[in-house]
């Protein structure tokens, strides 16, 4: 990745930025993010495909913007949760340089946001093909089966809430999980408990999930939590005709509505 | 199962279902006594999660009725309602918990017998379908038997 190392440099140099997020390489030989504010050390830079975290998710912690202006190194999904983190305003396009990376790992040339809206525009936006057989599957099975299916993940969870720290959109200073009044979520594990974890957070991401796979990857005990919105991903666009991460000002799917939203179950 | 008494909660609105079922009750019209209405400002206003600590607390159904599209007191609470219930019911069909237990509905203050109907005809279901045995087993199962599994 000469390109992608060139480019930092030159970056970190001119100093239009103050630090490139970025992959490493690590210790055992998988990828681990960098922060890079010196040019000199730009040539650390890796891109391959263990590069899968979605470095996004830093964009929004404190001492990550204390560096100032941000390049960050930005695959699909890192690029939609920056469009996404924009449009809840979250962080200001003026401070964020996007070092897109394509598909098949080219550096791809952002100059603006407007041409990352139209890079975006022109991607497959559907859930990634390796979730869809999943996602798949599971809809296949009756509802007891599900049930189970669930019950038997859940119980493996261990709240650790790695799927809340992993996902760029959970950026909440004080989440519902941490209120205790009323206790929306009990603090022990147990599988009743993990399911609401669950089905909260999902709720909580219905129409702002990018579909980068990011929490069920965080995750230690192997929970596929992502399928949770990855579906409600596939729901939103059904009904709403919608892919969240697709413009800097789009609205929020559940906090806006049209009078013509249809559904069938109401009576 | 005869003599088994559904446990319903019904979560309603200030505006158009509370009072509709107040004229219910004026208009003397007789409906199953197994529902709890438990009144909200606006059905914007009733979290997802409620519905799931209605559950786990013994609920075997659950009733969600407001104002009807265009009626809301507050302009657009159910129209917010809404797209948080199509929401709610994906989410809850995917992971396998019985939406036949919940009746999504839009009662006016006008509409008392309706009112009516909606609580009877949820009842004659939950009463077919019997206690919701497979949530109360999750939420009632014993952490000694929890930590055995891992």
């Amino acid at each position: 990745m000469n390109s992608l190392i060139a480019r930092a440099k030159e970056l970190l140099e001119k100093k239009s930025v103050d630090v490139v997020i970025g992959y490493e390489a690590g210790p055992t030989g998988l990828a681990r993010p960098a922060f890079i504010t010196d040019p000199e050390r730009a040539d650390k830079l890796i891109y391959d495909e263990h590069c899968e975290q979605n470095l996004a998710v830093y964009l929004t912690k404190q001492e990550v913007k204390n560096f100032g202006r941000m390049g960050i190194v930005s695959a699909l999904p890192v690029m939609r949760s920056i469009m996404m983190l924009i449009s809840e305003k979250q962080i200001v396009p003026e401070n964020i340089v996007v070092l897109g990376i394509s598909a098949e790992g080219k550096l791809l040339d952002i100059a603006d946001i407007n041409v990352m809206r139209g890079y975006i525009e022109k991607s497959d936006l559907t859930n990634p093909d390796k979730f869809k057989t999943a996602l798949a599957e599971l809809n296949k099975l009756n509802q007891e089966e599900r049930f189970a299916y669930w019950q038997k993940e859940f119980e493996k969870c261990i709240k650790c809430y790695a799927c809340r720290q992993a996902c760029p959109m959970c950026y909440c200073i004080r989440c519902s999980t941490e209120v205790n009044q009323p206790q929306w979520i009990p603090v022990q594990s147990n599988t009743h408990g993990n399911m609401e974890w669950h089905i909260l957070r999902a709720m909580h991401l219905a129409g702002r999930c990018i579909s980068c796979g990011e929490c069920g990857r965080a995750c230690p005990v192997g929970i596929p939590c992502h399928l949770l919105t990855m579906h409600l991903t596939d729901t939103v666009y059904d009904y709403f005709k919608v892919y969240a991460g697709t413009s800097e000002n789009m609205n929020s799917v559940l906090s806006t509505y049209e009078p013509s939203d249809k559904e069938s179950f109401i009576k | 199962m005869s003599d088994f008494e559904p446990k319903i909660v019904a979560f309603v609105c200030n505006w158009c279902t509370y009072a509709g079922a107040d004229l219910t009750g004026t208009s003397r019209i007789k409906y199953s006594p197994s529902v709890k209405i438990i009144r909200f400002p606006c059905t914007g206003r009733i979290d997802f999660m409620l519905l799931l600590k209605a559950f786990a607390n013994g609920a075997d159904g659950i009733i969600v009725s407001g104002c009807h599209p265009n009626d809301c007191h507050y302009t657009s609470g159910n129209f917010h309602a809404k797209r948080r219930w199509i929401m709610f019911k994906e989410l809850m069909d995917f992971m396998g918990i019985d939406m036949k237990r919940i009746t999504f509905s839009w009662v006016s203050a006008a509409e008392g017998a309706r009112w009516a109907e909606v609580v009877n005809e949820t009842d004659a279901r939950i009463r077919e379908l019997g206690p919701y045995i497979s949530y109360k087993e999750m939420v009632n199962r014993p952490l000694e038997e929890e930590v055995r599994n891992e």
